[in-house]
């Protein structure tokens, strides 16, 4: 039996995340993501938990990844310009290894843009928040029922691979209220992932000594396993080195952790990263994600009952990539595929890349307005 | 009997990166005398650092050490405490990563009154890279990034914590080790925030070309602008006073800390208590 609940994005987000074991929010109010930590400030304290407001986007994120270092799951909510601000510990994040789970709920940009309206315009932050080489897991919620599920899922990602892991929300979203259908409680309890622990003798305990491709393991603090954690490229023990050998092998197993187990073992876990409709007899291919996707399912309805054939693919798990599935999309459609996105086109960039072809057409918007289901199906007629 | 420092040390980490004649050694064995003293159960104890010379002081010393981005600190010592309220957790920081490009977590630090034990050493400059100046180089003293002089206002970092409302706030020179370390156990034993600002040297990038050529020449100049607590409360001329700092305890009261303040919160949404009013203060604004 699935819980049917009436809420809103932003809140359903921050149910999703206490409810995944997440018992720490730092943060700092922005529009529009200011409810996730409203909620969380409520839930928390009733299961034990904390949820700070600190004093700037920068300390939200430092004190959720302190107290993750302790082993207790960490979150953090933000939007565009508040995940500018915490770049520089997300890359701590990255290179040390500790878990977070960072909701952005997306508006405009750049700078302070249009800080109520609605936007895509962070993926590509997302897949490169700060500097430096990592891989990103970048997730991206295109429904009420997603903000929820997807954030369970980013806090299952950010234990099993040791990273932070992105959440986008979008503001329209994130602020858009409606029945949402959840899993059971009983069900989310038991896809409960908790990062792995090293019980053996503290003296033999070297957190980063892992082959490549394989995450740190970080013993919660305080549990009798002393050791180092730094911003710094570090050896096996966590301890600062320059060493050639040691910082190649460090950047390679940071990125083969997500990418090339994503590559090699057909995703990160047992979940979709993506959903499909109507695209088996189609003969024209959306590609759309999170809000937007919403007005695509209208639209692939609206054409199929004029007689066009269109279908929808909506990624879910935006970064990496569903390489394979965009390349088969590719040779199935060739030129007749229309991404829409509320961007410049950084998602599209993407499929170009994959795909190595630029003939699909594109519909794109960046002034903080939705794309209204019409004006799909248009872009669809004019492409036939 | 000698001290055995070794037990608390990470003696494979020796010898520090630090300058031969650099105050912060004097400050590690200070720190560990004082943990000593504390009777800390190492496992239970955390350092956390952040970007400079004082960076390093976390990877010497062996416990869940924490080494973290130039100025930030606080704020993740406080998501580490107040994820785990029984822990007993250190932050060291210089004058540039706690005052400068991490001013508003140690103000908002202090504020708080959480139970962290802040270490700023203040060697009045930036040492580890190269002499630039530093919210506390004196002014009309040479740094790098200002070769005709530093025309900059100095901060008085223990003024600015007193203002903040940290809970303990003491001044102390590392050219008294044995004076830092019982000013340190008065820190450690102090349930809220306690700053303890250590005066240090840095004759290789402030002293060399402000005529502090040695380590000695250093401290003896760090002598000649700190005088203890009383003594510079006697100092009647107005112009002399500005220019002493004065040394030892100079704030400790006793206010409401914050872990132990959220366990209110976490109790009034149990339904253990009623929820947190105005009344609940003797202090409304």
């Amino acid at each position: 039996m699935a819980r049917e609940v009436i809420s809103t994005g932003n809140e359903l987000a921050a149910k999703a995340a206490v409810e995944a074991g997440a018992r720490f929010f730092g943060g700092y109010p922005i529009t529009p993501s200011s409810e996730v930590m409203h909620v969380s400030s409520d839930m928390l304290p009733k299961v034990g938990g904390t949820a700070i407001q600190m004093e700037d986007e920068i300390a939200g994120i430092s004190a959720a990844l302190g107290a993750s270092m302790t082993g207790v799951k960490s979150f953090t909510a933000t939007s565009g310009p508040g995940i500018s601000l915490k770049a520089e510990q997300i890359g701590l994040g990255f290179i040390a290894e500790i878990p977070l789970v960072i909701i952005n709920v997306m508006r405009g940009g750049p700078s302070t843009g249009l800080p109520t309206r609605v936007s895509q315009a962070d993926i590509g932050q997302a897949q490169y928040p700060t500097h430096g080489d990592y891989a990103s897991i970048t997730l991206c919620a295109g429904s009420l029922s997603e903000c929820y599920t997807q954030t369970v899922r980013a806090f299952n990602l950010a234990e099993k691979y040791m990273t932070p892991v992105f959440m986008l929300l979008d503001e329209t979203i994130g602020h858009m209220h409606g029945k949402a259908d959840l899993p059971d409680i009983e069900e989310i309890e038991a896809s409960i992932v908790d990062r792995e622990k090293f019980h053996g003798n503290p003296e033999d305990y070297k957190p980063y000594d892992v082959p490549m491709n394989k995450p740190a393991v970080l013993n919660p603090m305080f549990e009798g396993y002393k050791y180092h954690i730094t911003g710094l490229h570090h050896g096996d023990e966590g301890f600062p080195t320059e060493d050639a050998e040691q910082c190649e092998f460090n950047i390679e197993r940071l990125v083969g952790k997500i990418n090339t187990v994503h590559l090699e073992n057909g995703g990160l876990d047992d979940l979709p990263d993506y959903e499909e409709v109507d695209l088996d007899d189609a003969d024209v291919c959306i590609i759309a994600y999170g809000s937007i996707a919403l007005g695509a399912y209208e639209a692939v309805k609206k054409l199929r009952s004029e007689g066009i054939k269109a279908g929808l693919f909506r990624p879910i798990m935006l970064w990496p990539s569903p390489i394979k599935r965009l390349e088969e999309l590719g040779k199935q459609f060739e030129n007749r595929i229309m991404v829409t996105e509320l961007n410049m086109g950084q998602y599209s960039k993407e499929i170009e890349r994959v795909i190595k072809r630029n003939d699909f057409t594109t519909l794109l918007k960046a002034n903080g307005r939705p794309i209204a289901p019409a004006e799909m199906v248009a872009k669809v007629k004019e492409m036939m | 009997m000698a001290f055995n420092y070794d037990k608390y040390l990470r003696v494979n980490k020796m010898p520090t990166l630090w300058c031969w004649g650099c105050g912060d050694g004097v400050i590690l064995k200070a720190t560990i005398r004082a943990i000593e003293k504390m009777g800390w159960d190492m496992d239970n104890v955390c350092i956390v650092s952040g970007i400079g010379c004082s960076g390093r002081f976390s990877s010497y010393i062996d416990c869940n050490t924490v080494h973290t981005t130039h100025g930030r600190t606080v704020a993740y010592a406080t998501g580490i405490k107040l994820a785990k309220p029984h822990a007993n957790v250190i932050v060291v920081a210089g004058d540039g990563d706690g005052l400068a490009i991490g001013g508003n977590h140690t103000i908002h630090g202090c504020r708080r009154n959480i139970d962290l034990n802040f270490i700023l050493i203040n060697n009045f400059i930036y040492g580890l890279t190269n002499s630039q100046t530093s919210p506390t180089t004196p002014r009309g003293m040479w740094t790098v990034s200002q070769k005709n002089g530093n025309i900059d206002p100095t901060f008085n970092a223990s003024n600015l914590a007193i203002g903040a409302g940290a809970s303990f706030v003491a001044r102390e020179a590392m050219t008294d080790p044995k004076k830092l370390e019982k000013i340190l156990v008065k820190a450690f034993s102090h349930k809220g925030f306690s700053f303890i600002e250590v005066l240090s040297n840095c004759h290789i990038n402030l002293g060399r070309k402000n005529k502090m050529l040695s380590a000695m020449d250093n401290l003896k100049w760090i002598d000649s602008i700190t005088l203890p607590l009383k003594k510079w409360e006697a100092i009647e001329d107005p112009v002399e006073k500005e220019n002493i700092l004065p040394t030892g305890v100079l704030r400790e009261v006793e206010q409401e800390e914050y872990c132990d303040m959220y366990k209110e919160i976490q109790k009034a949404a149990q339904g253990q208590r009623a929820k947190i009013t105005q009344d609940d203060f003797e202090k409304k604004l």
